[in-house]
């Protein structure tokens, strides 16, 4: 259990490392909120006809009348207290809003990769076992189509066929259908609250919200999985050790799933890493379609009204997720791979 | 024929390749008995490995048997599908291959990929198959096999692979078995524990095997008959014997003549009319040097620690005459590639200094001596002419880069010249110039290394087992082409090689290393017939000679 211990360590020392680079993030995005045109305190103003007095104050409040640095060390403390900030748009805090978010967002991310990676590695597999076949072709078509449609077509495509065409879907909004009442709240996921409840009615009808807005992002994700599982699952059934596996008479099956494969989904994992990291962050549009109550759309809108602590309080928490993802991935990585603990 | 465990009868095998079909192999007829050991010599290129491969129904998609019958205890293998197939790989044949640690699947356990073969032929228990992969590591002699049988291969060396790679081979009793280069690129020591503990393996197993190789020293200390492969044909078949006595066909003769051996000579390793050619330079032997000159290169308590601590090179010291040639020899971590690269320059070394010509310049750091005066007057060649050839320069480009940014040549007529003087010097078609890399072979590659080494006229030129990765008879023209450029030349050569005949025949003096340290050293012809230390002797022995006859008597 050494390598495990190894790999502990070595994660360990990949999060401290990364502690400069959050805090960088966390600078440049507060900058970056100050240089945007626009000024929150006119928006947030009671309305169209708000004496400057009145905006005078909010800015006061706000505390925007402060010089740029001083903001700055405010924030920056406030954030070592644990306070993300209030949203003007919920009136809410932005830890709360953000808690209450984020667990829809992970879920349908979650999803979708799950659903990615069931699709993607078979492809790769299948297309890497007959180069240039039509197989091969096929899935390449596949993954293009997939890739080039983006991923607010391809869900409305979905809910063209599924909803109105066929029937088969519940309306697109939302993670559940209001009339629903919801099970009690352990994990935030609610087809597994819905589970843990014992709510089976509940959980189906969850999962049926699901489902497309997941196949619609997982459609977009596919692609980069499946070429690289294929590409590497050519040089892995290329080398020399299956040359050997082969050599000894082992049976199909072990020599691609246990030799081939085994060696093969290395780099998988380490894409699927950052391809979900991309998906959380990226997936606005699948939320937007599908009135999906995730915290890029929360992001989205507080963006489009210069609300600056949601929008600073989001690119943190990516940011956080990334580092939580690559260290996931390296400890996966040092679990997959023997030689990685050594070197 | 037919009482003959395998009989090749015809075989010809072809490969789809861009440029269409090309025949690997063309019309091989061979028969092994059971229990026999065959040696399957050749050149690159010469069809022997694919002669192998399509025994064991392992080539390529690309390869196809397109003629001929491959007949195993009657039975045509190349006819075999699916299960009927699965049953002869591994429980009646097996194969052992070039570059074990590849060979071997990297993230998981050996014992489990022992285990896997057995558990293909053998309807036992997991626990059974476990205790009998046990069982093979003991058999092929690895130390504490039981912790042995958690560790992955990059755990263990190279030789260590190889003998866990014969267990897998010989899991299921194998009735024959066909090593591939099973000890290229293992040092010379290893190699003759490893081909050892393989032919006591198959004596004691009654198992017959298929020795292919390209070394023939090695061929004829383990095997009793040996099939010479030519271009896909075989073109001989004798007892080593026959073959080193009296070599009927042409190329036998060349490659017999090529092998290095205990007492050949540079001059002896190509045939009389090749030879002529250069005659005359070599007549003009070299002055002595006169005395009181200082040396060209001294070397001084030279020391080298990497981060773990351990010193990879402690106290090394040596001196180097004007045109004068030292081998340094030793096995695989000697410290004998890291006393070259500090040398070289190319490495900072930790203490001790080097003085060459009278100047210091082991203080200088190595990435600034590029901008030394003295870097043209060192130049190395590397081991690996493909790797050490940048795939996206031609011939020329290579050639002619030390010479713009060293000797401060422009590109222009006289570049040309230059360039083209140091092209004819090693012997390269003009022609090729502006090849890339790849559109050349592994001797012209060497050819374009030693060219772009001399281009800026080294004092001294360090060799990194320049010729490890060629074939015999190509290594035999770039040997000479290394003594007659010294020659000519005057160019010092530290030669750095685990090929002690080689070493024997190109340089005066030899420098033998273990664990980083000089165990033995002086003239070499002497070092070699009385070697003073055990290591040497080791070393000395382990060489495969043919002239002392096959050694499989006293084995068996």
């Amino acid at each position: 259990m050494t390598g495990l211990g190894a790999t502990m360590v070595r994660a360990g020392r990949r999060l401290l490392s990364s502690l400069p680079a959050l805090f960088g993030v966390l600078v440049f995005t507060f900058l970056l909120m100050r240089v945007l045109p626009g000024d929150p305190a006119v928006f947030f103003a009671s309305g169209p006809n708000a004496g400057k007095e009145e905006i005078e104050q909010i800015r006061k409040q706000m505390g925007l009348d402060k010089s740029v640095p001083e903001q700055l060390v405010f924030y920056l403390s406030d954030i070592g207290h644990g306070n993300l900030g209030r949203s003007m748009m919920t009136g809410q805090p932005v830890l709360k809003d953000l808690r209450e978010r984020l667990p829809a967002s992970l879920e349908l991310t979650f999803t979708a990769l799950l659903i990615a990676l069931i699709a993607a590695v078979p492809l790769g597999v299948v297309a890497a076992l007959r180069p240039g076949s039509a197989i091969d072709h096929g899935v390449r078509l596949f993954c293009a189509l997939g890739v080039c449609v983006p991923t607010f077509v391809s869900g409305l495509l979905l809910i063209y066929v599924f909803y109105y065409l066929l029937g088969l879907s519940p309306d697109p909004t939302g993670r559940i259908d209001v009339f629903t009442s919801l099970p009690p709240q352990r994990t935030g996921f609610l087809s597994i609250d819905f589970l843990l409840a014992g709510d089976i009615e509940g959980w189906w009808a969850a999962c049926r919200q699901l489902i497309l807005p997941a196949v619609s992002m997982a459609l977009f994700v596919i692609a980069p999985l499946a070429r690289i599982t294929r590409a590497s699952m050519l040089v892995s059934l290329g080398s020399d050790f299956v040359r050997t596996a082969r050599s000894v008479g082992l049976s199909w099956h072990k020599v691609v799933v246990t030799y081939a494969l085994r060696n093969a989904i290395l780099p998988v994992i380490t894409i699927a890493g950052i391809v979900f990291s991309t998906m959380l962050g990226a997936n606005v549009l699948v939320e937007k379609v599908f009135s999906w109550p995730g915290v890029a759309s929360y992001a989205l809108d507080a963006l489009l009204s210069s609300d600056y602590a949601p929008v600073q309080g989001f690119v943190l928490l990516m940011a956080s997720i990334f580092v939580l993802v690559n260290l996931v991935v390296d400890i996966c990585y040092g679990i997959a791979d023997p030689r990685v603990s050594i070197g | 024929m037919s009482q003959s465990l395998l009989s090749i009868e015809d075989l010809h095998v072809s490969f789809s390749t861009r440029r269409g079909m090309v025949e690997a192999v063309r019309g091989v007829t061979l028969a092994v008995e059971a229990g026999e050991m065959l040696g399957l010599v050749g050149e690159s290129g010469s069809g022997k490995s694919v002669t192998g491969f399509a025994t064991t129904r392992l080539l390529d998609t690309a390869g196809r048997v397109t003629a001929g019958k491959i007949l195993f205890r009657g039975q045509d293998v190349t006819k075999l599908r699916g299960d009927d197939l699965r049953q002869l790989q591994g429980a009646a044949m097996s194969m052992i291959f070039q570059n074990p640690r590849a060979a071997l699947n990297p993230i998981r356990a050996i014992g489990l990929q022992i285990a896997d073969a057995i558990l293909t032929h053998k309807r036992i228990s997991k626990d059974a198959a476990r205790a009998e992969a046990l069982d093979l590591l003991r058999a092929v002699q690895i130390r504490d096999p039981e912790q042995r049988m958690n560790a992955y291969p990059h755990e263990l060396s190279g030789g260590m692979c190889q003998r866990v790679m014969i267990a897998i081979a010989i899991s299921c009793n194998p009735a024959l078995l066909i090593a591939d280069e099973p000890t290229t690129g293992l040092d010379v020591t290893t190699q003759k524990v490893v081909m050892d503990l393989l032919a006591d393996i198959a004596a004691a197993r009654g198992m017959a095997t298929i020795l292919i190789t390209h070394d023939l020293g090695l061929a004829a200390r383990y095997c009793r008959r040996i099939a010479v492969m030519e271009h896909g044909r075989i073109v001989e078949e004798a007892s080593p014997k026959t073959l080193f006595g009296a070599p009927r066909h042409a190329y036998t003769k060349r490659l017999v003549a090529a092998s290095p051996t205990a007492t050949s000579r540079i001059e002896d390793l190509v045939t009389a009319e090749e030879w002529e050619r250069h005659a005359a330079v070599v007549s003009n032997a070299r002055p002595p040097a006169a005395h009181g000159t200082p040396p060209l290169l001294e070397v001084r308590k030279l020391a080298k620690r990497f981060d773990q601590g351990s010193a990879a090179v402690a106290d090394f010291s040596m001196t180097m005459a004007g045109g004068e040639s030292v081998g340094l020899v030793g096995e695989s971590g000697s410290g004998k590639s890291t006393t070259s690269r500090m040398i070289c320059r190319l490495i900072d070394p930790s203490e001790g200094d080097i003085v060459f010509e009278g100047q210091s310049i082991g203080h200088v750091a190595s990435r600034d001596f590029h901008r030394s005066r003295f870097r043209k007057d060192i130049q190395m060649v590397f081991q690996d002419p493909n790797e050490s050839l940048n795939p996206r320069f031609t011939a020329f480009d290579c050639i002619a880069h030390p010479l713009m940014r060293l000797a401060g040549l422009r590109a222009g007529k006289e570049l040309w010249q230059r360039v083209e003087e140091c092209a004819e010097r090693v012997g390269l078609p003009l022609d090729l110039l502006p090849r890339f890399p790849h559109q050349l072979s592994g001797g012209q590659k060497a050819r374009v290394g030693i060219a772009r080494a001399i281009a800026c006229r080294p004092r001294l030129l360090v060799l990194d087992e320049p010729t490890a990765a060629l074939d015999v008879s190509v290594q035999a023209v770039v040997l000479q082409l290394l003594d007659r450029l010294r020659r000519e030349n005057d160019i010092a050569l530290l030669f750095v090689s685990h090929d002690l005949n080689v070493v024997r025949m190109l340089c005066d003096r030899t420098i033998v290393l273990r664990n980083g340290g000089i165990v033995e050293q002086g003239e070499s012809r002497a070092l070699f017939d009385n070697p003073k230390t055990d290591y040497t002797r080791k070393l000395v022995e382990a060489i495969p000679h043919f002239e002392s006859g096959p050694a499989m008597a006293t084995a068996l």
